[in-house]
């Protein structure tokens, strides 16, 4: 009896040993690496020119830290020692459908961070959603400025710097370029991203050349239309020559090559904020003499770049998938340094593996070197990153066979970003109160 | 018109179908399925309204305008009115639908078979071009929704759930007791021969169009309760064709054969699309549609003849 009752405590003590060793087990398992959903269009008209560049740039990021092969200051592996597991998703379907994914990705798959999002209308609805969850969550690319004007927000961080710039900047351009041009009009996509752009490129215009006027005709075709044949038509009726236009994705290919061949481009100064993945997808196609945008220092206006940094991710993607990196590459390579950066400075400060709190609280306002420029996440209650914004002239390289651009200027945050803590829309119409352009 | 309602072995599945539910998602069951549930419920009672018109031969190929419908009257009374009570959403998304499915019955009723159809789809379609132009009613990019509350108390999610539960089994039993009432069971006899119908002295249009409202309120409802539980409306997800189509989809997928059907056949769609997502993020469509091809092919009679023919439900009831 006495043996067999010894037999039963040794089982269960052996037992509970067994099961205390893998939940210690587990929770080690849980240091080495981290999970992360990285959410962009992979399938729709979006995927070509921004989904899949987007997951690439991503790809060759998380792929070097994991293995410590990132040249510095990122040179040391993992984020926060910790391996990454990224799970790629799927973008398209419209906001209520990625509400209920951020979901499952929260709940089922239980992730440790969200990255990614590129349509502005995705971000608006995650915003909310993230901060309900208590989900840390870095937006990539989306730019609306409602994102954090409307509500400043607890648990979503954004890498990219929004609309505002890059319509600032664009009326910079125009001013500085074309100074003798008044009349401008626009072609934008009606939601919050293409409309958000128009008003503040038209808010920009008229402050900085108070002569100037709009035309009351502005374009707002639907997303992802493809067919702009009506609005090219009252575009070229237009008397203004200014053309702004914040088209992204398939559309701004599909609009290009069919103003082309109606000699839209040889009549209009076409200004194009975000085209900068068209270029490279057209090639020698593309007509040269357009003002290009890539919302950033990054994509088409970078490839002269020599920061080592730069020139270690265009050599890697070229590697890798036989292309160049686009702006979307830039944009999510760039969240997922943030993401390191604000881990490690968490673990840093902590002495151990950093909880979410803790990676939010280092996140804040962090000053992180990316591939072109530091970038300082210093609006919206430090979770919103201001960068520069440069516009160029499409030029085809002849020679190396590549597009590029020529006549390329940059403005700095301090000239296209109103101050923290004011809204954009109250300080263009104050005047642009302390904006210092070089 | 209740009468003796509960001795109805429909209903008797259903409130148990439901109760389960309620008890394996709360007890045994991870929280994301919870989700799946909850989406797949509140889908449930647009899909019952399509059965209701699919039982009179009437397939509408616009379901989403109600639906889509429900949705943004729960979001603008909470943007317009601060409105965030569930009860009272449920209600607003209900009524709403049903005013408007009553203004446009006078015209549908009128309509069989593809006209019908196409007539529904150009009204969603409507509806879609107008929130999709209207910047203040949040264009193509919607508007979110905050969580419910219950007379002034938060609401957790597991309570929504057991609240669209309960709504939805209102809702079924009221469609049940519509069903075994004189008016339901014209609806077949229509199917059969309206004329014949007319001749005995009733109205096939007034019949018609009541049903039409009826399904309206079902789609509006299931459009505010997903809203709820989503905490986001946007146009197409809500409104565009494709959801109609996928509500048609869904119902031809789940079968005619009784009021459970509709939402057994939404909680499977929910789960085909989530791991369909999470298998091949780049050709989830491909899944989630061979599927449904493979039920039509393979269960022409939808999930539900599969159950009938396992717990061998049906044959009781004809005999009797």
């Amino acid at each position: 009896m006495e043996i067999k009752i010894f037999n039963k405590t040794t089982k269960i003590a052996s037992a509970s040993m067994l099961v205390a060793s893998c939940l210690f087990a587990g929770a080690a398992m849980a240091k080495d690496s981290v999970k992360v959903g990285v959410v962009s269009f992979l399938t729709g008209p979006a995927a070509g020119v921004f989904g899949v560049p987007a997951k690439q740039g991503a790809q060759i990021v998380i792929d070097a830290i994991n293995n410590g092969t990132m040249p510095a200051p990122y040179n040391t592996q993992g984020f926060a020692g910790a391996k990454m597991n990224p799970v790629f998703s799927d973008e398209s379907g419209g906001g209520t459908k990625q509400v209920g994914l951020f979901r499952d990705f929260v709940e089922k798959q239980k992730v440790d961070a969200m990255i990614g999002y590129i349509s502005s209308g995705n971000c608006m609805a995650i915003g909310p959603i993230a901060d309900e969850l208590k989900m840390l969550t870095v937006f990539s690319t989306c730019g609306t400025p409602r994102l954090y004007e409307e509500k400043l927000r607890s648990h979503v961080f954004r890498t990219q710097a929004n609309a505002v710039g890059d319509s600032l900047a664009a009326a910079r351009y125009i001013v500085d370029m074309y100074p003798n041009e008044k009349n401008y009009t626009g072609i934008n996509q009606n939601y919050a991203w293409g409309q958000d752009s128009y008003k503040f490129f038209e808010l920009g215009m008229k402050q900085m050349s108070p002569d100037s006027k709009g035309s009351d005709k502005p374009q707002f075709p639907k997303l992802f239309v493809g067919q702009y044949g009506t609005e090219i038509s009252a575009l070229s009726l237009d008397k203004a020559k200014v053309v702004h236009s914040s088209f992204w994705n398939g559309d701004i290919e599909a609009f290009t090559l069919q103003a082309m061949v109606r000699g839209f481009f040889q009549k209009k100064i076409f200004v194009s904020s975000v085209g900068g993945s068209a270029v490279d997808a057209l090639g020698k196609k593309f007509p040269d003499g357009i003002v290009m945008g890539t919302r950033g220092n990054v994509g088409l206006l970078a490839r002269d770049n020599k920061d080592p940094l730069n020139l270690w991710f265009i050599g890697e993607y070229k590697k890798r998938f036989n292309a160049l990196p686009l702006g979307p590459s830039y944009q999510y390579a760039r969240s997922i340094l943030a993401y390191k950066f604000a881990m490690d400075k968490a673990m840093k400060k902590a002495g151990k593996f950093p909880t979410q709190d803790q990676v939010i609280a280092a996140m804040k306002n962090i000053k992180f070197k990316s591939f072109t420029e530091t970038i300082s996440m210093a609006r919206g209650g430090g979770h919103q990153a201001v960068h520069s914004v440069g516009y160029g002239l499409t030029k085809y390289n002849k020679k190396g066979k590549t597009p590029g651009a020529e006549k390329v200027k940059m403005y700095g945050p301090e000239c296209i970003y109103p101050p923290a803590g004011t809204k954009s829309e109250d300080w263009i119409n104050a005047g642009m109160p302390g904006a210092k352009c070089k | 018109m209740f009468t003796g309602i509960f001795k109805d072995t429909s209903v008797r599945i259903l409130i148990t179908f439901m109760i389960v539910l309620c008890v394996l998602s709360s007890l045994v069951l991870p929280d994301w399925m919870q989700n799946n549930f909850m989406y797949g419920l509140s889908r449930g009672l647009a899909i019952l309204g399509l059965m209701l018109l699919w039982r009179t031969n009437l397939v509408s190929f616009g379901h989403a305008l109600y639906y889509g419908f429900g949705a943004y009257a729960v979001a603008l009374c909470q943007k317009y009115f601060g409105i965030t009570d569930i009860l009272l959403r449920f209600a607003i998304a209900v009524i709403a639908a049903g005013i408007l499915g009553f203004c446009l019955g006078f015209i549908l009723r009128k309509y069989r078979e593809i006209f019908f159809a196409m007539l529904s789809l150009a009204f969603s379609m409507v509806l879609y071009g107008l929130l999709a132009k209207a910047e203040f009613l949040g264009s193509t990019d919607g508007m979110s929704i905050s969580p419910s509350t219950l007379l002034g108390m938060e609401l957790t999610r597991q309570y929504l759930f057991y609240l669209i539960t309960f709504f939805v089994i209102c809702a079924a039993i009221s469609i049940q007791a519509y069903l075994r009432s004189t008016l339901g069971h014209l609806t077949t006899a229509i199917q059969d021969n309206e004329i014949r119908v007319e001749y005995l002295g009733y109205s096939v249009q007034k019949a018609i169009h009541i049903k039409y409202v009826m399904s309206a309120c079902l789609a509006g409802g299931a459009g505010g309760l997903m809203a709820a539980s989503l905490g986001q409306v946007d146009p197409d997800s809500m409104v565009n064709w494709n959801v109609s189509g996928e509500l048609v989809f869904i119902t031809i997928m789940s079968g005619w054969g009784n009021i459970l059907a509709p939402f057994i056949g939404a909680i499977i769609f929910e789960f085909i699309r989530t791991y369909a997502f999470e298998w091949a993020p780049q050709a989830w469509a491909a899944i989630v549609g061979g599927t449904l091809l493979a039920i039509i092919f393979f269960f022409p009679g939808g999930i539900w003849s599969v159950i009938e023919k396992v717990f061998n439900y049906g044959k009781k009831k004809n005999v009797k």
